[in-house]
């Protein structure tokens, strides 16, 4: 980056808020990804005012801008993957508005999941999306890869409870959609907006519906000797259109690493355990448990535990929500994929993915939001091994492919990223990538923002979404 | 046009065979929209049929209004031109079923009340209890952005369609989405078809995930009141306690009138879930003595085991009697569908009372309704319209003016009375939209409200989506710019 755009961003901005030093700047070419991207300059806007000004500079100077929220993203959407201006939200932090009466929030980007749901909790609301990093993601890449997590079961994923957006567009001007009740007239273009990864606009205020607080919850433990069985379970589940909370499954690999690391109380010998918790009132909760343990049970269970209490219960949640930083103990590192199948076809999908997983040479756990078919294999590797790390790569399009090819999708709340656009072509047609395109253009037609995500570049409607590395940025990655 | 009227019908059954082109006036008669009567009717029965009309429409510059069985055609604008109407329901197949993943993907003429009986086979159903129920299809219930009582509980479309197949206006047969119930992979554009009134796309099939049908046995409540707050009052007891009814209404003491007296012209079946499977086989059943003209009422509909039941019960009449209730009346197997069937159908029961009714939707949250309800009594006092509405809990309230005749005077009192509506709603931050109101009515409101600062986005996806403009010009928004010739 050329030290005058520098002091300009600075001059815009103060020096406090911006980076350029190589040494802050690595800080910012990962995410929870395995691939990398590095920025030439991050800024930390305060306000949408500033957002736009930002954005007006840069366009200036034919900079790509990338948003940015805590970087937990596991797709590469928040990397610069051409390098350019990356905008974090962290400073725009504040909740805006509480309104308890009709269960409605106005955030900025840059508010903890989390923190949000502290903030309702005394009023018996909360915020429902919960991913496993719910403790550090923004609310603001929440919307930009329509997140989910475990309880999305019952309650749906980011965007359905989302109302309004306020986005600064590519050209600078602040536009707000939708409204706070969430059915306004004309084209939906909230519901657009959330999971287009940061492609269209840069996300500066939302809107969100706040859930209440059930009267009663159940959790139980399902433990199984078998992953098929637990599998079986799942699809029978389902079949008797039971809708749990959330159910969730390990497998024995995958529970054992957990296990001696966080000590939840899963069984160190079995082949799978289900996480299924029941929500609502509590006659309703009895019923459904007392079904849900007679199903486990059919399906062969050795045990069906139940949480005698909140503690018991944010025991079991912590090993399933710290799962990933558990296998951290395992490898230098591991891959987290993302794939969706119909869930009719659990069982013989996870046995696909051991196949896989013997024809690659790895071993691959599983940890994941069964009962929405959310599958999220994880792959163990050492990064320093170049040809493991492909071969690791190998191993995930296989399985993505497969996926496909049973009726499922590439990604079920990670998005696409710079980690999948070259599978999109598995799903989409010519035709398809036309309109995306269209669509794309009609808000960014530039490619200004975020390139070089969700299109394949080795299509030729993708070959416009990276552009050629401009002068100012010699020292882009 | 470069192929005109007269040659358009061999040109079309050139595409799809004499048998599916209809120019006689008779047949045509039934598509038309604010008047206007389109000079041929296209029946195709699949997607690539419908591509190559819109081809060949894009190609001869003619516009298409896509339509399903007609129920709603006339929300929004007159069109500014209408050459063709594209007729939807033979593509009326279910796709893809699978219960065990409660998914579901069917052509867009698919009846409602035909696939939520196959459903029901299953246990599951589409919570799309929408007005016209036994003839509305999903592809122009979605198209309408109309919504059903039960969106308290189940959400709307937004909420369970997954996926969607459609024609663009350059003849395109497009998708996204998929048939997974979560998933992230592209756009999702399909929620862009959801109210757009066919002006984006050809909607061909529409993917989404079914849900267990409510068990039977479930049961209704009824509450009256002297006055607005009380039924507020209970409808807030009841969103803050941990009860979660399926539907949850303020039926206002004018539309009680209605419901107490007039039998639907149309028999429109009754069906809920679990209750009456028998599609068409019956009509409403009479009303009973639970709406009392003159007062206000709440009705919510609940489900479940009969532990669920009884503690429904307990509750409600509880909370209602500490907001106040004169009476209240829990509804079973016989009398429930009576109601249910009515806050179903109120759209369709309203627009049969008056021909010279103006229905408008208003969204607001919830909160500003005590205010609201005032305001809209004294606009329509002060322009002498008799006035009524339903209002659901999750803040969206049907609104209809009533005059006593149709003359320029009244028309005058009307539009005076509009504009008051929209700007009340603005002031609480809510939206508008004039949904049904006599053709002549129309011009002399703008049915959208004021333009919003996403207006211009909306136009450029107008253009992404229908480059020459195929897809119903001037219904929707002043999309494109051109504003409809006033009548």
């Amino acid at each position: 980056m050329n030290s005058g755009l520098v002091r300009e961003f600075e001059k815009l901005l103060g020096p406090s808020s911006v980076l350029y030093r190589p040494e802050d700047l690595l800080l910012y070419e990962y995410d929870g990804s395995v691939v990398k991207g590095r920025p030439d300059l991050v800024v930390f806007p305060d306000s949408s005012e500033e957002v736009s000004r930002i954005v007006r500079l840069a366009a200036g100077y034919n900079i790509p801008i990338v948003g940015r929220g805590a970087g937990t993203g596991l797709s590469g959407g928040a990397l610069a993957r051409t390098g350019g201006v990356m905008l974090v939200f962290a400073r725009m932090n504040r909740i805006l508005a509480l309104d308890m009466e009709n269960q409605r929030a106005v955030v900025q980007p840059g508010v903890v999941n989390y923190e949000l749901t502290r903030a309702a909790e005394p009023y018996g609301l909360y915020f429902a999306p919960d991913p496993s990093s719910w403790k550090s993601c923004t609310i603001g890449g929440n919307v930009a890869e329509n997140a989910g997590g475990p309880h999305t079961l019952a309650y749906g994923v980011t965007t359905n409870h989302v109302t309004a957006l306020q986005l600064v567009l590519p050209d600078g001007e602040i536009v707000r959609l939708g409204g706070p009740h969430g059915d306004t007239p004309g084209y939906d273009l909230t519901g657009l907006l959330v999971g287009s990864e940061g492609t269209l606009a840069l996300v500066t205020e939302i809107t969100v519906k706040l859930s209440r607080k059930p009267e009663a919850v159940k959790t139980l433990l399902a433990i199984f000797d078998s992953v098929d069985d637990a599998a079986d379970t799942v699809v029978d589940i389902t079949a008797r259109a039971i809708t749990p909370a959330a159910c969730e499954m390990l497998d024995g690999w995958t529970l054992r690493a957990v296990e001696d690391y966080i000590h939840a109380g899963f069984p160190m010998d079995s082949g799978a355990v289900l996480l299924i918790e029941v929500e609502g009132l509590a006659e309703t909760v009895a019923a459904q448990a007392s079904a849900i343990s007679d199903v486990c049970t059919a399906h062969h269970a050795r045990e069906v535990r139940v949480a005698r209490d909140n503690a018991e219960r944010d025991l079991l949640w912590k090993g399933r929500k710290n799962a990933f930083g558990a296998l951290g103990r395992l490898a230098p590192s591991n891959y987290v994929l993302d794939g969706v199948i119909p869930r009719s076809k659990l069982p013989q999908a996870l046995r696909r993915i051991r196949q896989i997983g013997d024809q690659y040479g790895f071993q691959i756990g599983n940890i994941f939001h069964a009962g929405d078919g959310n599958l999220h294999p994880i792959v163990l590797y050492d990064p320093r091994d170049a040809a493991q790390f492909q071969r690791a790569l190998e191993a995930s399009a296989e399985i993505i492919r497969y996926c496909v090819e049973v009726g499922g999708a590439l990604t079920g709340e990670h998005g696409v990223g710079m980690e999948k656009s070259e599978l999109m072509p598995l799903l989409f047609s010519d035709a398809d990538f036309d309109l995306m395109r269209r669509v794309h253009d009609a808000f960014n037609p530039d490619a200004s923002l975020n390139p070089g995500k969700i299109f394949p570049l080795s299509k030729g409607c993708g070959e416009i979404r990276v552009r050629p590395q401009s002068s100012s940025r010699p020292g882009a990655a | 046009m470069t192929t005109s009227s007269t040659n358009l019908a061999p040109a079309l059954e050139a595409l799809l065979g004499a048998s599916r082109i209809f120019s006689d006036p008779a047949a045509r008669a039934v598509y038309t929209v604010d008047g206007i009567t389109p000079p041929i009717v296209a029946k195709p029965a699949t997607a690539e049929e419908v591509a190559e009309i819109v081809r060949f429409a894009a190609l001869e510059r003619l516009s298409l209004i896509p339509c399903g069985a007609r129920t709603k055609l006339r929300i929004g604008m007159p069109p500014s031109r209408y050459d063709v109407a594209l007729d939807m329901t033979a593509l009326n197949q279910i796709v893809h079923y699978d219960p065990g993943d409660l998914t579901l993907a069917a052509g867009a003429g698919m009846p409602i009340a035909k696939l939520n009986a196959t459903l029901f086979e299953h246990h599951q159903f589409l919570p799309l209890l929408v007005p016209w129920y036994s003839r509305s299809t999903i592809g122009g219930t979605l198209a309408s952005g109309i919504d059903s009582p039960l969106c308290q509980f189940y959400g709307t479309p937004r909420d369970f369609l997954i996926g969607a197949e459609f024609v663009t206006g350059s003849g395109a047969i497009t998708k996204s989405g998929g048939r997974v119930v979560k998933n992230v992979t592209g756009y999702d554009l399909h929620k862009l078809l959801i109210g757009s009134l066919g002006t984006l796309a050809v909607i061909t099939c529409l993917n989404f995930r079914t849900f267990p049908a409510p068990l039977a046995g479930s049961r209704g409540f009824v509450a009256s009141f002297s006055n607005a707050e009380g039924a507020i009052a209970l409808r807030r007891a009841i969103a803050q306690s941990p009860l979660t009814p399926l539907t949850l209404d303020i039926v206002s003491p004018g539309l009680a009138q209605i419901f107490a007296t007039q039998t639907p012209a149309t028999p429109e079946i009754a069906v809920f879930p679990g209750e009456n499977r028998d599609v068409g086989s019956s009509s409403l059943p009479p009303i009973g003595d639970w709406f009392h003209p003159g007062e206000w009422h709440l009705c919510a509909a609940f489900a479940g085991i009969p532990e669920v039941l009884d503690r429904y019960k307990r509750d409600l009449s509880r909370l209602a009697g500490e907001s106040g209730a004169i009476s209240t009346a829990i509804l079973d197997d016989t009398t429930r569908p009576a109601v249910w069937g009515r806050l179903r159908e109120t759209l369709s029961i309203l627009l049969e009372s008056s021909p010279i009714i103006s229905i408008f939707k208003l969204s607001v949250l919830p909160s500003h309704h005590a205010t609201l309800f005032s305001n809209l009594e004294e606009i329509a006092n002060r322009a002498s319209l008799a006035h009524l509405f339903l209002a659901r809990a999750g803040g969206t309230i049907y609104f209809a003016l009533l005059p006593p005749t149709a003359n320029d005077e009244t028309a005058g009192r009307f539009a005076e009375a509009s504009t008051q509506i929209f700007e009340s709603l603005s002031a609480v931050g809510g939206d508008t939209a004039l949904l049904f109101a006599p053709t002549s009515l129309k011009p002399r409101v703008n049915t959208w409200g004021s333009w919003r600062s996403d207006l211009a986005l909306m136009r450029r996806l107008k253009s992404a989506f229908d480059p020459a403009n195929v897809f119903a010009p001037g219904r929707f928004a002043q999309i494109p710019i051109s504003p409809p010739t006033p009548s």
